[in-house]
C-alpha cells in the first residue's frame, strides 16, 4: 500500500478545509453589508444657499444605455463641466446587457458609478435592497436644488412614477423619489399613411377594428405592391418586454389589472374570463397579423419592420416610430403617422409608458456631485436644447412640450404632437408595483407565446396565475 | 536531504493548489448561499438549509429544463459526432479538395458561438432570412424555424452542430491518421469491402478517439446558454429554457441569487456525474485497446 498517496490525499484535504473554513465563515458577511438606512440623508449636509460650483473639481462616474436620449445628454456634458466644474465620467452599453451590468453592479454593493440610467420598474427591484437613494430629501433641500429645477414642471404622472412606498401593491406616488424622470415614451399606433391610403383604410378605432385591419393588411398589402408586408408589429420575444408596451397598454384600455390586492396581498388577475379572452384575442391578431417568426421580435424588429415597410402598423414606443419616420432614416420616412390607437370599449385611452429616468447610487459616496448632474441632466435647459437640437423627444416636462421650437420641429410628423396630447392625461404605469415584476412578466410573456402557439388559453393562464400566486402573494 | 525529499511534491503542487482554490472558493462559497434564501428582497437571509434544492426539485419548472437540456445535449452531441466521423473520414482520403476542405472546416470553430447564433437567427428569419430565400424553390419559403417548441429546439441543436461538428472532425481526423496501417493493408489484401472495414477494423481502433470528442461535446451542450439564448431566449414558451437559462434567469434576471446558484450546483452534478461515467467507459475502451496491441 502507497502511504505517500494517503499523506498527499490528507493533506490536500487539510489545506482545502483550512483554506476553505475562513473563507466560508467570512460568508456569513458576505451577503453584503446592513443596508437599512440611517434616519438621515446625505442631503441634510449641504447648508447654505445653492451654488452650482459647490462640487468643483469632483468627478461623477455613471452608467448609461445605448440610446438617442444618451447621445444627446453625451452631446451636452461640457455645458455641465463648464457650469459645475464637475467632470463626468461614463460607460455606455448596449441595452441587451444594459441591466444585467447595472444589476450585478449594484447587488456587488460597491460604489462603480455614483448615477446610472433605470426604468421605473427598475425602481421596484432594485428600491427593496437599498440600492437607490431616495431623492426626494435633496429636492425638498433648497441648498442643494437650484430654484430654477422647477419640479411642478415635471408632469406629474411621471414624477409619481418613479415614487414608491417599497410597498407590494402600494399605489405609485406615496413614498421615496427613487429616481427622476428624463426621457419617457407612450405606446401607441404608428401607421404607414401610404398603405393605408392605397387599401381604403383608416387607424383603428375599437381592438376588433385593430384585429380586422392587421389581418385586411396582410392579406391584401402583397397583392398592392408592398412585398412581405404584414398588418401589425407587436413585440414577442421571451421577455418582460414583450408585455409592456402594446399589450399592456391594450389590456388598460380593456379595464383588465395584472394584480389585484386584498388584504395587503396580491392575487394574479391575468386568469380572469375577460383578461384570457382578450389575451386570446391578441394572440389572434399576431397569427392573423402579425409578422412572422413573432416568438423573437423585440422592439428593434418591430421598428424596423415599419421602417422597412414590412409592417402596416406598429402598436409600441411612440419612439419606436419615431426614429424611422423622421426625414431620411428609412424608406417610409414621410409616410409614417400616429394614432392614439383602440380605444377600451368605455372610451378609455389608459396607456402604459416607459420611463428612462436617472437614478443615484445609495453607496456614492460622491452624493452631492452627484445630485448636481441630475439636477442638470433633468433640467430646463439641458432637456430643452436636447429636445430642439438632438433627439431626446417626448420630453418629461411640461414647459418643453410647449415649447415653439420642439413643437415646431415635431410638427412634420402627422400626428404626433395630436396623439401625445389626447394619451399624456391618461398615461400611466399601468402594472402593479411589486417587487417580482420582472418574473411575473417574462413568465406571462413566455404564456402569451404559448398561446401564439395554439395552447389553450385558459389553462396556460390559470397555470401563470397559480405559479405567480406562490411567488407574490 | 531526506526532509527537501519529502517536502517536494508538496511545493510542486502549490501552484496547482492555488489554481484549484480559485476555483474551489466560488463554487463553496456558491454551495454555502444555497442554504440561504438570499435574494435582493432579502440581503440579510435567514439559513433555509436544504430547501431551495428541495423546491428546485419539486417545480415542474426544473424537469421542464431538465428534459430540454438532455434532449439538446444528447441531440447535439450524437449529430456532431456522426457528422464529425463522417468529415473525417471523406478528409483523410488526402486529395486537394480534401487539404482545402480540411482548412475551411476549421472557419465555425473560429466564430463564437453567440455570434454564430446571432447570425443564423438571421439567416432563419421566415421573411427576409436565406434559408428561406434558397428553400422558396422547393414551397418550402414560409418555415417559420424558431417559432415553435420543436423548430426553435431543433434550430438550436443545428446551429451547435454547425459550430462544433468540426471541433469532433478534427479529432477524429487526428485518430485516423494516427492508426496503424498494417491492418487496413491486411484487409485490402484479403479483399474486404469498405463498410467491413469500416465496421471492423476504423470504427473499433478509432472509438477511443470518438468517446474524447462525445466527452467534449456532451458536456459542453449540458452547459449550454449562449447559442439558445441568443437565438430563443428560451422560448416559445418554455420550450428551450435549458438549465443553464433558468439559472441566469433565477441568479441575475430576478435576482434570487441563492435559488439560481442552487439551479447550477445541480447542473454541476449532472455533468459531473455524467463526465464521471463516460469517462470511466472512455477508460475500459483504452484498456481494451491496449490490451489488442
Amino acid at each position: 500500500m502507497d502511504t505517500h498517496v494517503h499523506d498527499r490525499r490528507r493533506f490536500l484535504a487539510l489545506t482545502a478545509g483550512a483554506a476553505a473554513t475562513p473563507l466560508l465563515a467570512a460568508c456569513g458577511a458576505g451577503f453584503g453589508s446592513d443596508d437599512k438606512k440611517s434616519d438621515g440623508s446625505a442631503a441634510d449636509d449641504v447648508t447654505g444657499s445653492f451654488d452650482w460650483k459647490r462640487e468643483k473639481g469632483r468627478t461623477v462616474k455613471a452608467l448609461l444605455n445605448k440610446h438617442p436620449y444618451t447621445d444627446a445628454l453625451i452631446a451636452d456634458l461640457k455645458s455641465f463641466t463648464a457650469k459645475t466644474g464637475i467632470k463626468v465620467e461614463y460607460d455606455v452599453f448596449p441595452e441587451d446587457n444594459y441591466f444585467d451590468k447595472l444589476t450585478v453592479d449594484l447587488s456587488s454593493g460597491r460604489a462603480s458609478y455614483d448615477v446610472f440610467m433605470l426604468g421605473a420598474y427598475m425602481v421596484w427591484q432594485y428600491g427593496p435592497p437599498g440600492w437607490l437613494e431616495d431623492l426626494g430629501p435633496w429636492m425638498r433641500n433648497s441648498s442643494a436644488t437650484g430654484a430654477e429645477w422647477d419640479q411642478a414642471d415635471f408632469f406629474p404622472n411621471l414624477l409619481q412614477a418613479d415614487q414608491w412606498s417599497l410597498k407590494a401593491g402600494a399605489p405609485l406616488g406615496q413614498g421615496g423619489q427613487y429616481a427622476l424622470p428624463w426621457g419617457w415614451e407612450t405606446n401607441v399606433v404608428a401607421y404607414n399613411t401610404e398603405v393605408f391610403g392605397k387599401l381604403g383604410l383608416k387607424p383603428a378605432e375599437t381592438f376588433d377594428e385593430l384585429r380586422e385591419i392587421a389581418g385586411v393588411i396582410k392579406r391584401k398589402a402583397p397583392a398592392a405592391g408592398y412585398d412581405g408586408m404584414y398588418g401589425i408589429a407587436v413585440r414577442g420575444s421571451r421577455s418582460w418586454a414583450t408585455i409592456h408596451p402594446g399589450f399592456m397598454t391594450m389590456y388598460a384600455r380593456n379595464g383588465l389589472h395584472d394584480f389585484t390586492v386584498h388584504g395587503g396581498k396580491l392575487r394574479p388577475a391575468m386568469n380572469t374570463p375577460e383578461a384570457i379572452a382578450f389575451t386570446q384575442d391578441w394572440a389572434g391578431m399576431v397569427k392573423q397579423g402579425g409578422p412572422p417568426s413573432w416568438t423573437s421580435y423585440t422592439w428593434y424588429q418591430c421598428s424596423s419592420d415599419l421602417g422597412a415597410k414590412k409592417a402596416g402598423m406598429l402598436f409600441d414606443a411612440d419612439t419606436a416610430a419615431y426614429f424611422q419616420a423622421v426625414a431620411g432614416a428609412s424608406p417610409a420616412s414621410g409616410k409614417i403617422a400616429f394614432h392614439p390607437g383602440p380605444k377600451g370599449p368605455d372610451g378609455s385611452l389608459a396607456t402604459n409608458m416607459w420611463i428612462w429616468s436617472l437614478g443615484m447610487n445609495a453607496k456614492s459616496r460622491k452624493k452631492s456631485a452627484s445630485w448636481l448632474f441630475l439636477q442638470w441632466a433633468t433640467g430646463k435647459e439641458h432637456l430643452r436644447k436636447a429636445a430642439v437640437t438632438n433627439n431626446h423627444i417626448d420630453p418629461v416636462r411640461k414647459s418643453i412640450s410647449q415649447d415653439a421650437a420642439y413643437k415646431d420641429k415635431m410638427k412634420h410628423l402627422p400626428g404626433f404632437i395630436e396623439t401625445f396630447e389626447t394619451v399624456v392625461d391618461q398615461t400611466k404605469i399601468q402594472f402593479t408595483p411589486q417587487a417580482q415584476f420582472f418574473d411575473a412578466t417574462t413568465s406571462w410573456a413566455a404564456a402569451l407565446q404559448e398561446i401564439y402557439g395554439g395552447q389553450n388559453a385558459r389553462s396556460v393562464l390559470n397555470g401563470l396565475a397559480g405559479d405567480l400566486a406562490a411567488k407574490v402573494g | 536531504m531526506g526532509w527537501r525529499l519529502t517536502l517536494r511534491p508538496y511545493i510542486l503542487i502549490v501552484p496547482a493548489l492555488l489554481l484549484t482554490c480559485g476555483i474551489l472558493y466560488p463554487f463553496g462559497l456558491g454551495l454555502y448561499y444555497t442554504l440561504f434564501d438570499f435574494s435582493a428582497s432579502k440581503p440579510q437571509p435567514d439559513m433555509v438549509r436544504f430547501e431551495n434544492y428541495r423546491t428546485v426539485f419539486t417545480q415542474d419548472a426544473f424537469w421542464n429544463s431538465a428534459w430540454v437540456t438532455v434532449l439538446y445535449a444528447v441531440g447535439a452531441a450524437v449529430v456532431e459526432t456522426v457528422l464529425g466521423v463522417a468529415v473525417a473520414l471523406l478528409l483523410h482520403r488526402s486529395s486537394f479538395v480534401g487539404r482545402v476542405l480540411e482548412k475551411i472546416l476549421i472557419l465555425p470553430l473560429m466564430i463564437a458561438p453567440v455570434i454564430a447564433a446571432i447570425m443564423w437567427k438571421l439567416m432563419l428569419q421566415p421573411s427576409v432570412g436565406v434559408v428561406n430565400h434558397l428553400l422558396k424553390p422547393f414551397g418550402l419559403g414560409g418555415v417559420q424555424w424558431t417559432d415553435t417548441p420543436a423548430g426553435a429546439l431543433l434550430s438550436s441543436i443545428a446551429v451547435d452542430v454547425w459550430v462544433y461538428t468540426p471541433f469532433v472532425a478534427i479529432l477524429a481526423l487526428a485518430g485516423l491518421r494516427s492508426l496503424p496501417t498494417s491492418p487496413f493493408e491486411a484487409a485490402a489484401v484479403d479483399g474486404a469491402g469498405w463498410w467491413y472495414t469500416f465496421r471492423r477494423l476504423t470504427l473499433p481502433m478509432l472509438w477511443p478517439y470518438v468517446l474524447v470528442a462525445v466527452i467534449f461535446r456532451f458536456m459542453d451542450s449540458l452547459k449550454v446558454f449562449d447559442i439558445i439564448y441568443a437565438l430563443t431566449e428560451g422560448g416559445p414558451g418554455d420550450s428551450t429554457v435549458v438549465l443553464q437559462i433558468r439559472a441566469y434567469l433565477e441568479a441575475i434576471r430576478f435576482q434570487r441569487y441563492s435559488f439560481g446558484i442552487s439551479y447550477t450546483i445541480v447542473l454541476w452534478a449532472v455533468v459531473y456525474l455524467a463526465a464521471m461515467v463516460l469517462v470511466r467507459h472512455l477508460g475500459k475502451i483504452q484498456r481494451k485497446a491496449a490490451e489488442a496491441k
